[in-house]
């Protein structure tokens, strides 16, 4: 897919911050980091309270993805931009989640909140208003997201990515170094997956990497384009971003994301696992 | 480093390193934070509080530290971090 497409800069953002048909939506980790400010005319996604089902460990379904889309104000035409913090880690897990709910029209802010923020550009505390609307979501298009058996079957076949940092992939870590390490799984990666960190895709500044240089990166570190891929990471957001890159930027046909990831396999009884430690 | 707490964490299973970013002198709030591990491979990234003060949870071992902030600064610093210690690391950009 041209880069165009799935990808906004800062200008083009600041451009179009009137546009009635572009919406804004910033999702962070730190959910309290909106509150603070965002950029002008953003509506907030929570992904832990709007995109996970509060019971069981999986996605909202449909009528509650129509009734988040609806109570935003975001309307099945809209193009939305989505940004956030942590290298729009969160923001490429509901891009990935968006287009799984079939909106067409979705694209990222490239750097994120961070780029925006190193450039000293213009961030507001005030909360838009925009009219309810009645959004009509598809099925899931569970072509693009993997879940644990189809992970054990592709062990030796398919390209497994763990996006993770080298320290949890060799598992001398369970969670990135942000977070505190007490975790219940058990450390290591799945067998025959290579450790390709997410960051490695992007540049300091939390843009992304041209196209030639994440060509030359997957194939470099041995994901055989010629296969189906799979990634993953600890709870399946640092690995939607790899999944954009792979899937959006560079344009390959058969990627997905395994939002299960270490927390789920690495609970799992029985399943191989590879442990450098 | 008294307004992130590390109240209900069991410090002597963790090996924290934390510190605070100042520029002349002062305390920088939002600056980006990233935690490198001895390869020079990124490891965790945050972003400091008002007061400067930033924190991850490592493993034993040697790390850098380099901050980024706007208006193109950004600095380094080297640290050992132990498991049960809490290893604290100033960064001047």
């Amino acid at each position: 897919m041209p880069r165009n497409d799935v990808l906004v800069d800062a200008d083009w953002v600041e451009q179009h911050l009137d546009d009635p048909k572009v919406v804004l939506v910033e999702v962070d980790e730190d959910t309290a980091a909106y509150e603070k400010n965002h950029i002008r005319g953003a509506v907030r996604v929570d992904w832990k309270q709007d995109l996970q089902d509060q019971i069981r460990r999986d996605f909202v379904d449909k009528d509650k993805f129509e009734a988040l889309l609806s109570g935003r104000g975001i309307a099945n035409d809209d193009t939305i931009v989505l940004y956030g913090g942590n290298n729009n880690w969160f923001a490429a897990y509901a891009y990935w989640y968006f287009r799984l709910y079939g909106h067409d029209q979705v694209k990222l802010l490239d750097g994120g909140r961070k780029k925006w923020e190193l450039d000293s550009r213009e961030l507001v505390e005030e909360v838009p208003a925009r009219e309810k609307t009645t959004y009509k979501a598809k099925e899931p298009d569970t072509t693009i997201r993997a879940f644990r058996d189809e992970v054990i079957e592709s062990i030796g076949k398919k390209n497994l990515v763990d996006v993770r940092s080298p320290d949890e992939f060799s598992g001398k870590l369970l969670a990135p170094a942000h977070l505190p390490q007490e975790q219940s799984q058990r450390a290591g990666h799945v067998p025959t997956a290579k450790n390709i960190p997410w960051s490695k895709a992007a540049n300091d500044d939390g843009t992304f990497r041209s196209d030639d240089e994440l060509t030359e990166l997957y194939q470099g570190e041995g994901v055989d384009f010629s296969k189906d891929t799979i990634a993953y990471c600890r709870i399946g957001e640092r690995s939607a971003h790899t999944w954009f890159v792979l899937h959006e930027l560079l344009d390959q046909p058969n990627v997905k994301n395994y939002d299960g990831s270490w927390t789920e396999y690495g609970s799992l009884v029985g399943v191989p696992i590879e442990k450098d430690v | 480093m008294q307004d992130l707490s590390l109240e209900g964490i069991d410090v002597a299973t963790e090996t924290v390193i934390q510190g605070t970013v100042t520029r002349a002198g002062q305390p920088e709030g939002g600056a980006y934070v990233r935690l490198l591990d001895s390869s020079g491979e990124f490891t965790a990234e945050v972003v400091t509080s008002a007061t400067g003060a930033f924190r991850f949870f490592a493993r034993p071992g040697s790390w850098t530290l380099r901050a980024l902030a706007s208006g193109d600064a950004s600095a380094d610093a080297k640290v050992d971090a132990e498991q049960g210690t809490v290893t604290e690391a100033s960064i001047s950009l």
